[in-house]
């Protein structure tokens, strides 16, 4: 194994393996495509009669949720469990954060429970970054961090778990035109989805969203931006709706969610626009009649609960590869 | 350094085949390979010995022993074991037997998906070398080759199997 540059890229050990899974941003595509791969035989395990495997055997992972997320949590702690490992979940939004003690105060306390890895969610863009580097400058850099989710930054499985999905069903990246709708400016997955087809060697990403819910500079991504949702519909191989986040919304950004539903839900009627064999897709929770009508999410087109199938695989292959890299 | 005597794989392959065949009930014994080399000589023997039963393949990276030290193996694939393992008579099919630790794997790999009334062990080539107590069944070949060697078979584009000395 060669020693490589890795670019200063805190994910990376020296030999240019994944050690953290901070965000999909600046990995190498090797590295993701590899993560795809690995997932694969991940996939099959669902179906024995012994749903475990021993690679995780004996190692304890924290879910470490400074904020609320049912889902995510739960299919880390699945993908952990499948992986043998003991699995230990904190909900840190009710428990000692708000006694006062600090992040990196928590993250000393576990680590002196001998933690493995943290699973980190967290409402603050960075928080597993500064986890990691901590745990570097204290001498812990054994234990593996991987990013759950945080702020509006990254949210790197589900963008890796919709890669899945979309080779899954696509095969080959490079002849694809891929349209992320919705509430982009909040949404952390719409990050980790564009850095990921970026990387893999899509042609065309589309944003289809209203100016309101957009970052200023959102073409910088390296994507086509499109205010009207019939137009950005047009031909597209894939469809990914992102919910609309009611919880982070701070002032009249939208009308109402009725209104919202008339111009950015996608009804049957739209997704006739693209092309016939496109899929939906959709990271969940899914707000019916918002974002999405449900004759399109209950429909032949829509693969969001085979997302959540994969998304576990997904989940073990990056604890499994993680946690065999020193 | 001449390059020693290198067993034929084709050769060793009919004579395994002829080794199993009074011990194989065609419609009741299901053949597992190794990847990648034990799903060639697998696909072989099943051909050669008649077996109704669809050959499976297992990969051994969920269950390798050596996980910590060297990470997760690049390059997996599904195993795929498409009869039903409870019960059943199972012979795991390797190209090169050497420490006995991918047997290992293999049978774990095997009992997470039922429990086999029986297992036995067909392999080309035994180098010796043994780190756990794992025989083979039936094996044509024997040799010893220094821990610095390795017996890799190979298969041209035509379907021909060769063995090939390496140095590790």
């Amino acid at each position: 194994m060669s020693v490589m540059n890795t670019g200063g890229n805190p994910q990376l050990n020296r030999h240019g393996e994944l050690k953290h899974l901070l965000t999909i941003e600046g990995l190498p595509r090797d590295v993701l495509t590899r993560i795809l791969d690995t997932a694969a035989p991940f996939t099959e395990v669902a179906e024995r009669e012994v749903k475990k495997l021993p690679l995780l055997r004996g190692k304890s992972v924290f879910n470490l949720f400074f904020e609320n997320s049912t889902r995510t949590r739960t299919t880390f702690e699945i993908a952990a469990k499948r992986l043998s490992a003991d699995v230990i979940n904190l909900n840190i939004s009710t428990s000692s954060a708000n006694k006062g003690e600090t992040l990196l105060d928590t993250v000393d306390n576990l680590a002196a429970m001998q933690a493995d890895m943290f699973v980190v969610r967290h409402a603050s863009s960075g928080a597993p970054y500064l986890i990691a580097q901590h745990l570097a400058a204290t001498g812990s850099e054994h234990i593996h961090v991987v990013n759950a989710g945080d702020g509006r930054h990254a949210h790197p499985t589900q963008g890796l778990l919709d890669m899945y999905t979309i080779r899954h069903y696509k095969k080959d990246f490079t002849q694809l035109t891929v349209a992320i709708v919705g509430d982009v400016l909040h949404s952390r997955v719409a990050r980790s989805q564009i850095h990921a087809l970026n990387i893999l060697g899509v042609p065309e990403i589309r944003v289809i969203a209203p100016k309101t819910l957009l970052p200023t500079g959102v073409e910088r991504l390296g994507v086509r931006v499109f205010n009207d949702m019939r137009e950005g519909l047009r031909g597209v191989d894939v469809v990914m709706m992102l919910r609309l986040q009611n919880e982070r919304m701070q002032g009249a950004l939208l009308p109402s969610t009725q209104e919202f539903f008339k111009s950015w839900g996608l009804t049957p009627e739209k997704l006739a626009l693209a092309k016939p064999d496109a899929i939906v897709m959709h990271p969940g929770p899914m707000n019916r009649g918002v974002e999405i009508d449900s004759a399109v999410a209950d429909g032949g087109q829509a693969v969001i609960l085979p997302q959540v199938t994969f998304g576990i695989a997904v989940r073990m292959a990056v604890m499994a590869m993680l946690g065999g890299n020193s | 350094m001449p390059t020693p005597q290198l067993p034929d794989a084709e050769a060793l392959c009919t004579a395994l085949a002829e080794a199993m065949r009074p011990h194989v009930e065609a419609a009741r014994t299901a053949l597992v390979g190794i990847h990648t080399g034990g799903v060639w000589v697998a696909e072989r023997l099943h051909a050669a010995l008649g077996l109704a039963i669809p050959t499976g393949s297992v990969d051994v990276s969920f269950h390798r022993d050596d996980y910590h030290q060297r990470g997760l193996h690049a390059g997996s694939k599904s195993s795929q074991i498409p009869f039903d393992v409870e019960g059943a008579h199972i012979i795991i099919v390797d190209d090169v037997l050497y420490t006995g630790r991918t047997i290992r794997a293999a049978m774990n790999e095997l009992f997470d998906y039922g429990r086999p009334g029986r297992i036995d062990l067909a392999v080309l080539s035994d180098r010796g070398g043994r780190e756990l107590p794992v025989a083979p069944t039936w094996c044509p070949h024997r040799t010893t080759l220094p821990a610095a060697q390795m017996l890799a078979l190979e298969r041209s584009d035509d379907g021909r199997l060769s063995f090939r000395l390496m140095e590790k």
